[in-house]
């Protein structure tokens, strides 16, 4: 009886350390950016262990490269939802009046034209993009680090995504600070030593090599500098997010 | 009396070697102990049960993931515009993947994605915790590793024999496993789990990005998924033949060992 009530007595204890344990770690987690928008929900404890483990494992850990050898001679561009009108004038113009626009926590909210891009520095990797359902391929991406174009616009420092919205209907998504300032994370508007093709979303297209290709959003015409991704859509952080996707995919 | 008469013959050719406790398991339907310890401990069991549920969610999100691209390749690439290594002739929940079907499934990536994850993250922390627990308290050893009489080619022969001639086990075999059994945990254990979580942690590009190393050794992002595909397969085969020998040996016997912890009386085994 003695022996049962200090059992009791500990295993009560030890609960009461866990849960306080646990409501402490969240708190951590929280302050630190480890608990993904798509947090709520029978699979947010899954998607939470693996975006804060990823988070923590990879912050500046980079994308693998290859050879131009192994660039993929028939890049296949997935499947491409008819083109707007919107879209066609701006196309039958050589799109010299596309425009990135660039808002929300900046110090100087501001719009850029494509050849606006090309003027900064050009970078470029060999990288796979990956898509969630099993394929792949290897391309050269060539375009201009989003973080350059993030402190030419002055990110306020209590900034915690960015947010990318795409010319095709109702289609955006979002990435974290250490994403939006990775070295390898391009506003993309070449590949394979030319223009980015329209079926690849040229002619501005996001480039998160780390990430599945869906996050590689097509089309983009503006950037909106956030820290918190309530105020956007359902507040999961992406338009697939909405249909069960996942809003981190560096798995 | 006939069935115990090889069991007794290796009892008596290891006598110096055999632990004492298989020697007392062994004896366990003459001389039954007044307290015997559980057929299979608490951590065992609620680790078992907790492996089946995630193997289930794993099985049905895995097909659910392969139907929106059943095709295989080897190496680092691989597309609909490329030469596939095969295709699994089944219909796609993709439009683009040619099948040869007149229609396309819907797409139920989403929730599977997730599922995948968060059962893998589940069955990979109870697969921890048995691992260490189990060589903290000698399960391995204990239960596992085979003894040298057990492994003879001739001995395993006759544990993978005997089951297709629908013999059931001998009593002995009722609160220990034969050296056929134990090189096959062993090997689901130690080989294919980890090779299942590997390759599958090779397909994360965040992983990979920290760990390049991890899809180089498996040759590749293309490969890696074409070996979690046939580890997964070995993996369903071990639960076909796992449940056929559960059930050649008592379906409900074995399946309340491995609940209560306690071996079913003799009359059920018979």
């Amino acid at each position: 009886m003695i022996r049962s009530r200090r059992k009791l007595i500990v295993s009560g204890i030890a609960a009461a350390a866990g849960a306080s344990g646990l409501a402490a770690a969240a708190r951590l987690a929280q302050k630190y950016g480890l608990i993904p928008p798509d947090h709520g929900g029978i699979y947010g404890p899954g998607e939470t262990l693996t975006y804060a483990t990823q988070r923590l494992l990879t912050r500046h850990s980079l994308a693998r490269e290859f050879s131009r050898s192994q660039i993929s001679p028939r890049p296949f561009p997935d499947e491409l939802a008819p083109l707007t009108e919107d879209f066609k004038r701006l196309q039958a113009r050589g799109f010299a009046d596309w425009r990135l626009s660039i808002d929300g926590m900046v110090h100087q909210p501001a719009s850029f034209s494509i050849a606006d891009l090309k003027s900064y520095p050009s970078r470029s990797h060999i990288t796979e993009l990956a898509c969630e359902e099993g394929w792949s391929y290897i391309a050269e991406w060539i375009g201009v680090p989003l973080s350059h174009v993030l402190h030419l616009v002055g990110v306020h420092p209590q900034a915690r995504y960015v947010v990318y919205v795409s010319m095709e209907p109702d289609t955006w998504d979002s990435i974290d600070m250490a994403d939006a300032l990775h070295p390898q994370t391009f506003l993309c508007y070449g590949m394979n030593g030319s223009e980015l093709p329209i079926a690849h979303g040229g002619p501005l297209r996001m480039r998160v090599p780390r990430q599945i290709g869906y996050k590689n959003k097509k089309f983009i015409t503006r950037l909106t500098v956030t820290d918190n991704l309530k105020r956007f859509g359902k507040g999961l952080g992406c338009d697939a997010c909405e249909a069960g996707y996942a809003w981190y995919t560096g798995i | 009396m006939a069935i115990f008469g090889p069991e007794a013959k290796i009892v008596v050719f290891g006598s110096g070697r055999l632990p004492a406790d298989r020697l007392a398991a062994s004896r366990v339907p003459t001389a039954p102990v007044t307290k015997p310890a559980p057929r299979h401990s608490a951590l065992v069991r609620v680790t078992h049960w907790i492996t089946t549920l995630c193997f289930f969610a794993l099985l049905l999100s895995g097909i659910e993931l392969l139907i929106s691209h059943p095709r295989f390749y080897w190496g680092e690439t691989g597309n609909v515009l490329t030469k596939p290594l095969f295709q699994l002739p089944i219909p796609s929940s993709r439009r683009l993947v040619p099948t040869g079907y007149g229609y396309v499934l819907p797409d139920q990536n989403g929730w599977s994605r997730a599922l995948h994850f968060e059962a893998a993250w589940v069955v990979v922390l109870t697969g921890l915790l048995y691992v260490i627990s189990s060589l903290l308290t000698r399960h391995f050893r204990k239960d596992l590793v085979p003894c040298k009489a057990d492994i003879p080619w001739r001995k395993l022969l006759a544990s993978f024999t005997k089951p297709l001639r629908l013999q059931r086990p001998s009593a002995a075999e009722t609160s220990s496993y034969n050296g056929l059994q134990r090189l096959t945990y062993l090997f689901v254990i130690f080989v294919l789990f980890p090779l299942v979580v590997w390759s599958g942690l090779a397909m994360s590009l965040g992983f990979a990005s920290a760990f390049p190393w991890s899809v180089t050794l498996l040759g590749g992002r293309q490969s890696a998924r074409t070996i979690h595909f046939f580890v997964s397969l070995a993996l369903v085969l071990f639960l076909f033949v796992h449940i056929l020998m559960v059930c050649l040996a008592g379906f409900w016997s074995r399946t309340l060992a491995m609940i209560t912890g306690r071996i079913g009386t003799a009359k059920e085994r018979t």
